[in-house]
C-alpha cells in the first residue's frame, strides 16, 4: 500500500463499508421477511386443507392487524404488555437464568393492579394512584420470584422447575384472589371491580392506543441499554456466560441472581399492570392470556436484543390481533393463530441456522 | 358421614388419583429419558396433545382402545421426530422449538377438533377394567388400585423396566453419557446424535401414550387443550426425580391425588374453589425444595446441542 494515497483509501473504505452496511440491512430484512413469507405459505396449505381460502384469511390478517386504523391501534395496544414481558425475559436470559414463570408473575401483577387501582383512585389524584398501582404490582411479582431466586442463589436449585411450579401456583392463586378476596360484589360473574375508563392510562392523542405502549417501549430500550452499555449489565452478562468465572472475577453472584429475578419478575408484573390499567380495567376469573409462552421464543429469536425484540413483538401482535378478526370473519377457530405463530417461529429459527451455516462455509 | 359412604368415597378418590397419575407418569418418564440424554424437551406438552387427539381418533373410528393407544403413541413420535430433526440433528435452540411445537399442536389439535367433533362431541364407552383376582377383593384398596385398564399396570411395570434400562444396559449408560459428557461418548465410538434421537423419539411415544390415556380412558373424549399443563408437570416431575424412575411414580401419584381431590370436592359439593386444591401439590413440592433443596443433579450437557469438534 503506497503512503501518498491515504485519503483515497479512506473514502473508498467508507464507501465499501457503507455499501456493506446497506447489504447487511438488506440481508437482515430478507432473512426476516423471507421466512415469514415461507411460513405463511406453509400455514396457507393447512388453511386450504380445512377448506378456507388462505388469501382471504391473510387479507383479513393484514387489514385488521396492520392497515385498518382501528386494527393497527389494537395491535399497538397489544404490544404494551408483551414489550414489558420481553424486557423482563431479556434481563433473565442474558444473565443465563431461565425464568419460565412469566405467566404467573404477569397474572399476580395484573390482579394486584386490578385490586389496588380502584381503591387508590378514590384516595389520591389519578396519576399518583396509577403509579402506586404499578409499583405495588411490580413488588408483588418480585416477591413471587423470591423463592426461586433464593433457591437458585444459595442452593443451586434449577430455576426451570421452580419458576414453572411457581407459575402454576401463581395462576391458581390469582384465581383464588379474584374469586374469594377481590371479587366485585356487584356482578354475578366472578371478577374484580372495574376501573372506570376515565381513570385508566390515558390514550395517545385521538386514538385508542394506550400510552402503555410508550412505557413498554421505554422499558425495553432502557433494559437493552443497561444490559449492553453499563457495568451492571456487563456483570449480569458475565454471570450468564460463565457463573464460575463470575465468582472468580469477584462478582457477588447470589446477590446478582436475586437482582435478576427481581427485575425480570418486576417487569412481568408491570406487564400485567399495564394490561389491566391500560386496557382491560378488571380481571375476570380464569383469565390467562398466556402471553409469556409466545414471547419466550420471540426473545430468543431476537437474540436477546431489545430493538430486534420490539420487531418480533410487533409481528406477534399483528398476527394475534389480525388472526382474531380473520378467524371471526371466516369461521375458522381462533386456534389457527397459534398454528401460524408456531410455524413462523420454527421457520425463522431454521432460516437463522441456514444463514449461519452459509456464512461459516463462506468463511472456510 | 356413614362408614360405608366414606369407604366408597375413599376408594373412588384413590381410583381417580391413579387415573390422573398415569398421564403424568408417562410424561415424566419420557421427559426423564430426554433429559438424561441432554435434551430439554419442552415440546412434550405438544406431544401429549398430538397423542390425545390421534389416540382418540384411532380409538373412535376403530372401536379399539389398543389401536387408539398405538395411534396416540405414533402421534407423539411424529412430533418428536420434528423435535429430533431440528434440535438434535441440526442443533436449533431447544426452548424455542419446544415452545413453538407446543403452541402449534395446541392450535392444530383444537382446529381439527373444531372441524371434526365440535358439533357432536362423541364419547368413547368406558374402558374395560382388568380386575386382578384376590387383590381386588381387599376393601378400599382393591377397587382403587386393582380394577384399572391393563395399560395402567403396564405403565407401572414400565417404571421398573426403565429403571433396569438405566442401571444395567449399555443403552442406559449411553443415554447417561449423552447427557453428561457427549464428547466422551463420541470418542468411545458411539453416535451421540443417534443416542439422543432414540431418547427423544421414546419420549414422544411415552408422551403420546400418556395423551391417549388422558383422552380415551381418563376423559372418554377429546377436547381442545385437554392436556392442560400435564406435559409441563411431567418436566417438573422429571427434574425433581433426579434421574430415578421410581421417584417419578411417587411424584405422579402425589399430583394425581390432588387432581382427584379437586374432582371429588366438586362432586361432594364442598364450596372451595378448585384452584385452592390445585395449588396443594405445588405447595408441597416447593416446601420440600425449600427444606431439602440441594443442587439439582441435572446432566451437565442438558440443553446444549452436540456438535462434533466444538467445545
Amino acid at each position: 500500500m503506497s503512503i501518498n494515497t491515504p485519503t483515497v483509501n479512506a473514502t473508498a473504505l467508507d464507501a465499501t463499508s457503507a455499501a456493506a452496511a446497506r447489504r447487511d440491512i438488506l440481508h437482515r430484512l430478507l432473512m426476516t421477511l423471507g421466512p415469514i413469507l415461507a411460513a405463511l405459505v406453509i400455514a396457507g396449505c393447512i388453511l386450504l386443507a380445512v377448506g378456507v381460502d388462505p388469501l382471504a384469511y391473510y387479507g383479513y390478517v393484514l387489514e385488521k392487524g396492520l392497515f385498518s386504523p382501528l386494527g393497527i391501534q389494537q395491535t399497538l395496544t397489544r404490544m404494551a404488555p408483551l414489550l414489558f414481558l420481553a424486557a423482563g425475559l431479556i434481563v433473565a436470559f442474558r444473565a443465563g437464568m431461565w425464568n419460565l414463570g412469566g405467566d404467573g408473575q404477569f397474572l399476580l401483577g395484573a390482579v394486584t393492579a386490578a385490586a389496588s387501582a380502584p381503591v387508590f383512585v378514590q384516595l389520591m389524584p389519578a396519576w399518583l394512584a396509577l403509579i402506586c398501582s404499578f409499583l405495588i404490582a411490580a413488588v408483588v411479582a418480585m416477591i413471587w420470584s423470591l423463592v426461586p431466586a433464593l433457591l437458585r442463589a444459595y442452593q443451586g436449585v434449577n430455576e426451570i422447575i421452580t419458576t414453572l411450579m411457581m407459575t402454576f401456583l401463581g395462576t391458581s392463586l390469582a384465581n383464588v384472589l379474584v374469586k374469594l378476596v377481590f371479587r366485585d360484589p356487584g356482578t354475578t360473574v366472578p371478577q374484580t371491580r372495574t376501573l372506570p375508563v376515565e381513570d385508566r392510562l390515558p390514550r395517545l392523542f385521538d386514538t385508542t392506543i394506550t400510552s402503555g405502549l410508550l412505557l413498554g417501549l421505554a422499558a425495553i430500550i432502557i433494559v437493552h441499554l443497561v444490559m449492553t452499555r453499563t457495568a451492571f449489565g456487563l456483570k449480569l452478562r458475565i454471570v450468564g456466560a460463565n457463573p464460575r468465572a463470575a465468582i472468580h472475577a469477584g462478582l457477588g453472584v447470589p446477590g446478582l441472581t436475586i437482582a435478576v429475578f427481581a427485575i425480570s419478575a418486576g417487569l412481568a408484573g408491570l406487564a400485567g399492570a399495564v394490561d389491566i390499567i391500560g386496557v382491560q380495567g378488571n380481571v375476570r376469573a380464569d383469565w390467562n392470556p398466556a402471553y409469556g409462552l409466545a414471547v419466550i421464543p420471540a426473545v430468543f429469536l431476537a437474540r436477546m436484543n431489545g430493538f430486534a425484540a420490539i420487531g418480533f413483538v410487533f409481528l406477534l401482535s399483528v398476527l394475534s390481533i389480525g388472526g382474531e378478526s380473520a378467524a371471526r370473519r371466516l369461521g375458522v377457530p381462533n386456534h389457527f393463530t397459534l398454528v401460524l405463530i408456531s410455524i413462523v417461529l420454527i421457520v425463522l429459527a431454521l432460516a437463522e441456522y441456514v444463514d449461519h451455516r452459509y456464512n461459516q462455509s463462506r468463511k472456510a | 358421614m356413614t362408614g360405608l359412604f366414606s369407604e366408597v368415597f375413599l376408594s373412588a378418590l384413590m381410583f381417580g388419583a391413579v387415573t390422573a397419575a398415569i398421564p403424568l407418569l408417562l410424561a415424566g418418564l419420557g421427559e426423564q429419558m430426554s433429559e438424561k440424554a441432554g435434551v430439554l424437551n419442552i415440546g412434550i406438552e405438544g406431544m401429549m396433545l398430538a397423542g390425545a387427539y390421534l389416540g382418540f381418533v384411532g380409538a373412535f373410528y376403530s372401536g379399539s382402545l389398543w389401536l387408539g393407544f398405538f395411534t396416540g403413541a405414533a402421534g407423539g413420535v411424529a412430533v418428536a421426530l420434528i423435535m429430533a430433526l431440528l434440535c438434535v440433528r441440526i442443533g436449533l435452540n431447544q426452548i424455542v422449538i419446544g415452545i413453538a411445537l407446543t403452541l402449534g399442536l395446541e392450535g392444530l389439535t383444537a382446529l381439527l377438533h373444531h372441524f371434526q367433533f365440535s358439533r357432536s362431541y362423541p364419547r368413547l364407552p368406558a374402558a374395560d377394567a382388568t380386575v386382578i383376582p384376590l387383590l381386588s377383593d381387599i376393601p378400599v384398596i382393591g377397587p382403587a388400585f386393582f380394577k384399572h385398564h391393563l395399560i395402567v399396570y403396564l405403565a407401572v411395570g414400565l417404571v421398573f423396566g426403565v429403571g433396569y434400562l438405566y442401571r444395567h444396559t449399555q443403552l442406559g449408560l449411553n443415554l447417561q453419557a449423552a447427557g453428561d459428557k457427549p464428547a466422551a461418548l463420541d470418542v468411545a465410538g458411539i453416535d451421540v446424535i443417534k443416542t439422543r434421537t432414540i431418547a427423544v423419539l421414546t419420549t414422544g411415544a411415552l408422551a403420546g401414550l400418556g395423551g391417549a390415556y388422558l383422552a380415551n380412558v381418563g376423559a372418554g373424549l377429546f377436547i381442545p387443550f385437554i392436556s392442560n399443563g400435564a406435559g409441563f408437570l411431567g418436566i417438573v416431575l422429571a427434574m425433581l426425580a433426579r434421574g430415578r424412575p421410581v421417584w417419578v411414580l411417587f411424584g405422579a401419584l402425589l399430583f394425581g391425588v390432588c387432581l382427584s381431590l379437586t374432582t371429588a370436592m366438586q362432586v361432594a359439593g364442598i364450596n372451595i374453589p378448585t384452584d385452592v386444591i390445585q395449588m396443594l401439590p405445588f405447595l408441597a413440592v416447593m416446601i420440600m425444595l425449600v427444606l431439602f433443596g440441594r443442587r439439582a443433579s441435572l446432566p451437565a450437557a442438558l440443553g446444549i446441542p452436540y456438535e462434533r469438534g466444538t467445545r
